[in-house]
């Protein structure tokens, strides 16, 4: 008998394969000294919904984290049929807090970690300023091409909640079908290899697609998806008013997307859509008034003569 | 005599701001430098995205010493008037000197203020402008931006370059210090680089692959896209807008040429290019049949070390891009045009003005009835038929996408699907004429269209009281009224386009526009002013534009100068005698309205008012001829602007003119006879009326 071998990881192969690449952006931001987030568990547009992302750019406290966050985004569903559109795909999301000088180093520093020369790929920073009425919250910053393709989107938070960033928080995020299928140089997202052993993207989500997007489309019960709008607003409510501010914002999200399903099963009218998104961002942005209104002590303490506002 | 230096680096600036950030640099610069009083002299300034640079030259070593004088208070003011005038001057008591003012004792605090090194200036400087730089949108950052007060800048600041005569000026803003050192270019330059002065800075980045003259960069990016075009069998299609843009995003600007699938080419040219030009900003060509190629021109921001890798990449982006367009492009043609009309209930045109169908209803019976009224020469069902599909394109998804190409999409789907050409036409160009230099359109039922949304929409926002109001105008009012203007006037339509306040507007507007064609608007408000008091104001643009042309001939014209004469000192006795034309010559009606009852009214006022015609004395030579004058003149002039020779009408006039001139030499109005000073009196009256027949004189300058 002899003992079991000790493991040694295998090298990253992030040129051809899309969870190496994303495990190499965890070694590399792990290296910067972020915390390695696993994906937040609930149905989301896009990775800002993240708490570790809105509600950790609320407050004084440094914060530098790195995760993948699946997204959901009903109306792009198209099937499985469209090789650069999805209902449901990855963003990976870099917060640092505050925004270090030499974050734009950084970040090209991690396109050469994953394969991105950038003296063979033409990197351009593009005026692109982001703004998010449903969440107060607004920055500027650019999106980031190469060689024409819109790869991340880089901002510095300006506001969040309706509150001034202090201090500004750095934010990063790529979208990791495109990189890889640029790195890969694959032009369907379906033959991207997941693995280096074989395993496409296809193989791993394209039924999903199928399914989602027919059910996204046509079959989603719309009188259950109202009610669970309503449930949700309801709860976020009760959340808000037993002093439970996270709980209130996981209820805003889930609102958020359910609203995102009506709107893909075509029930929601003109008129009523500036409604329905009206009590979204009233749901969103009491939450994270609350949340910072509940940490403001603690904040105050540990930074004195800092102020929420 | 020193030359000055200044970098002020940052991450990548966005394009559409370099070239205020330039103005804003340079006016800066001269504020603080006036400020010191040392004038700026020579100011180049050049921006990359990741710097603004300022070179000034000839600038002094040293600002001019000054001395300053103030006058004080006399010997023997009180203590507190003297210590007050002490601390305002900044001078102790001892240090003040009495002099003699007309006989009195006075004090005098004299400043001699040393002049200060330019070095001192302009560290005092620089900080001053990077703090007060006003940019469109600006940031905060970095660890210092946990209080807002931290400084803003339009990305985060990186770098202060500040040489005079190669030494570094010592400043530092937002704990960033200046120093020699620059950056070069982000990827093919690595470490600082040492800049002695400003002589060597341009050489030293361009070694360092960064072109720092940003006009440079737009002329090797305008003579390098056309060459690789040129190099492919190609011509480029010119865009100016592009060229800017591209050299305010690279450092190093590498046009390179790519191909994309011929296939793309069966949607629409327009299509392609904006999709190109907007969300890639790339060029697109020609080929030598003027027809749209496959080709497109990017530009890179590297030498890149294999260029068909950069192209390959650019080329898939596009496909993309055009994928997406051709998707839209067969989507959109599934639906009939007067399918995607209905979805036109569910949008709002302006809470109180109902839906976008509501007004498209209100545009279709409007075009049909200008067509039925032979105002535009043009089939009044073809005219309905386009009026009620010109605003479907709006909810196709190709104009979801690019809101720019509505009017030309409807037009294409319209077409496929095999609709009247007049038709198709109509709902391609209903939206013009939209800017000054745009085309006005000609084909009757597009001018139908065209004349009838923009009618519309003037008088519907006119109704809920939407006028625009300083620099508001919200809704584009003025727009719609001069495309209205221009429609009208280019087509000869004869219309009355408005009443009451939008009649006003429409005066306003054609005053700025004609002003541009070098009319007066003194002559415009002549004719408008015709049949104010009895309502009866013109409101046919041609004719109006046709009369003001003619007086304005006339008026330039010695005839013309002095009948106008003659007609204000007729005027100003008239007024004088409180000789109210309106009392007086009752039914006088010059709306051209009513031009034949107004003749009627004017020969049966010749035959009542009898002192006009048979006169209890015997007339002077001068005042007989200028009776006879009028006898003829007055129904010339008023059956010429009845057929509309407003030139004929000038010219009777002008045969007033030597009359009228004798009369006032040779004739005495204020006669000592009542009958006689009647008489003349309602002579002037007749010559001010047949003038006034003609355009209101009163309003003419001069």
């Amino acid at each position: 008998m002899s003992a079991a071998p000790l493991f040694t990881p295998p090298a990253r192969d992030p040129a051809r394969s899309f969870q190496d690449m994303i495990l190499t952006l965890h070694d590399f931001w792990s290296a910067q000294g972020c915390v390695i987030l696993q994906p937040y568990d609930m149905r989301m547009g896009a990775g800002t919904f993240h708490t570790a992302t809105t509600l950790r750019a609320l407050g004084p406290e440094p914060w530098n984290a790195a995760f993948v966050q699946p997204c959901r985004r009903p109306t792009d569903g198209r099937y499985g049929e469209n090789p650069n559109r999805l209902q449901h795909y990855y963003q990976y999301q870099v917060i640092l807090k505050p925004s270090p000088s030499d974050i734009q180093e950084l970040y090209l520093q991690s396109l050469a970690a994953i394969g991105i020369d950038p003296l063979a790929h033409d990197i351009r920073f593009v005026e692109d300023d982001w703004e998010s009425p449903t969440l107060g919250a607004w920055g500027l910053g650019w999106e980031v091409w190469c060689d024409g393709m819109e790869v991340t989107q880089f901002t510095y938070f300006q506001q969040m909640g309706g509150f001034d960033c202090k201090p500004v928080a750095g934010e990063l995020t790529y979208g990791l079908e495109r990189l890889a299928m640029y790195i890969q140089g694959a032009d369907n997202v379906y033959d991207l290899a997941f693995t280096s052993a074989g395993v496409t993207y296809g193989d791993v989500f394209l039924e999903n697609e199928r399914q989602m997007s027919k059910w996204n489309f046509e079959v989603a019960e719309t009188g259950a998806l109202f009610d669970l709008f309503a449930k949700a607003e309801a709860e976020c409510r009760n959340a808000l008013g037993a002093g439970v501010p996270i709980a209130a914002y996981e209820q805003a999200i889930e609102a958020s997307h359910v609203f995102n399903l009506l709107q893909a099963r075509g029930v929601i009218s003109v008129q009523e859509r500036a409604s329905y998104m009206g009590r979204v961002r009233d749901l969103a942005r009491s939450s994270c008034e609350a949340y910072a209104e509940k940490m403001r002590p603690e904040w105050q303490a540990k930074y004195p003569g800092w102020n929420l506002v | 005599m020193a030359d000055f230096l200044l970098e002020l680096r940052c991450e990548e600036i966005p394009a559409r701001m370099q070239a205020g950030a330039r103005a804003e640099l340079e006016k800066l610069f001269r504020r603080e430098l006036d400020a010191a009083g040392v004038s700026a002299g020579d100011v180049t300034i050049w921006s990359t995205p990741r710097r603004l640079a300022l070179i000034a030259r000839g600038l002094p070593l040293a600002t001019e010493a000054v001395s300053e004088e103030a006058k004080g208070p006399p010997e023997g003011a009180p203590d507190a008037a003297i210590d007050g005038f002490c601390k305002k001057a900044g001078v102790s008591r001892d240090q003040l000197e009495l002099r003699d003012v007309k006989g009195r004792m006075t004090y005098f605090a004299v400043v001699n203020i040393p002049g200060r090194p330019m070095a001192e200036v302009l560290a005092a400087a620089t900080p001053a402008i990077i703090r007060d730089f006003s940019w469109p949108k600006s940031m905060r950052w970095g660890v210092a931006s946990i209080s807002t007060d931290s400084l803003r800048w339009v990305r985060p600041l990186s770098g202060i370059v500040a040489l005079l005569n190669g030494e570094v000026i010592d400043v530092e803003v937002g704990g960033i210090a200046s120093a020699r050192e620059t950056m070069g270019h982000r990827f093919h330059s690595s470490g600082g680089i040492s800049i002695a002065s400003a002589d060597d800075y341009a050489a030293k980045l361009r070694a360092a692959h960064v072109i720092v003259d940003h006009e440079e960069r737009q002329n090797l990016i305008r003579e390098r896209a056309a060459k690789v075009a040129a190099d492919a069998g190609l011509r480029l299609v010119a865009d100016e807008g592009l060229v800017v843009e591209n050299a305010g995003l690279t450092e190093w600007p590498v046009p390179l040429l790519g191909r994309f699938d011929e296939t793309f080419l069966d949607v629409p040219p327009e299509v392609i290019q904006l999709t190109a030009r907007v969300n890639q900003k790339y060029f697109v060509c020609e080929g030598t049949d003027g027809k749209l190629a496959n080709a497109f021109v990017c530009t890179a921001n590297i030498d890149p070390v294999d260029p068909a890798v950069v192209v390959d990449g650019n080329r898939k982006v596009l496909a993309a891009r055009l994928s997406d367009a051709r998707f839209f492009w067969e989507q959109d043609q599934k639906t009939p045009l007067a399918v995607h009309a209905e979805k036109l209930s569910r949008i709002t045109f302006h809470e109180k003005l109902g839906t976008v169908a509501d007004k498209v209803e209100r545009v279709a019976k409007l075009a049909r009835w200008l067509c039925e009224e032979g105002i535009v020469a043009g089939d009044p069902a073809l005219a309905e038929q386009a009026a009620r599909l010109c605003k479907a394109d709006l909810v196709t998804e190709m104009v979801g996408e690019f809101p720019e190409l509505q009017g030309l999409m409807g037009g294409y789907y319209a077409a496929k699907e095999g609709l009247p050409v007049e038709v198709a036409e109509a709902i391609r160009d209903h939206y013009k004429p939209v800017g000054q230099g745009d085309e006005v359109p000609t084909a009757p039922v597009t001018v139908a269209v065209s004349l009838a949304d923009k009618l519309d929409t003037l008088r519907s926002f006119f109704k809920i009281d939407e006028k625009p109001t300083g620099s508001k105008d919200p809704f584009a009012l003025r727009r719609a009224a001069l495309g209205t203007i221009r429609l009208i006037t280019d087509n000869g339509l004869r219309m009355g386009v408005a009443e009451g306040d939008l009649l006003d507007f429409f005066a306003d507007r054609l005053k700025v526009q004609q002003r541009e064609a070098g009319v007066r608007h003194d002559l415009i408000d002549a004719v408008f002013a015709l049949g104010q008091e009895t309502g009866n104001v013109e409101d046919d643009l041609v004719r109006l534009l046709a009369r003001v042309h003619a007086l304005q001939a006339f008026v330039t014209t010695e005839d013309g100068t002095n009948l106008l004469a003659g007609y204000k000192r007729a005027a100003n006795i008239l007024k004088k005698e409180g000789w109210d034309s309106t009392s007086r010559l009752p039914g006088l009606d010059p709306g051209p309205r009513s031009l034949a009852v107004e003749e009627e009214a004017g020969s049966r006022l010749g035959g009542r008012e009898d002192e006009s015609l048979v006169l209890s004395y015997t007339p002077e030579p001068a005042e007989k001829a200028l009776i006879d004058a009028l006898d003829t003149a007055a129904p010339l002039a008023a059956q010429a602007v009845e057929a509309e020779r407003f030139a004929d009408a000038m010219a009777a006039l002008a045969t007033l003119r030597v009359p009228i001139d004798r009369f006032f030499e040779e004739v005495t109005v204020n006669a000592q006879e009542a009958d006689k000073r009647q008489a003349r009196l309602a002579l002037l009256a007749r010559f001010r009326d047949a003038v006034h027949r003609v355009a209101d004189f009163s309003r003419i300058e001069g």
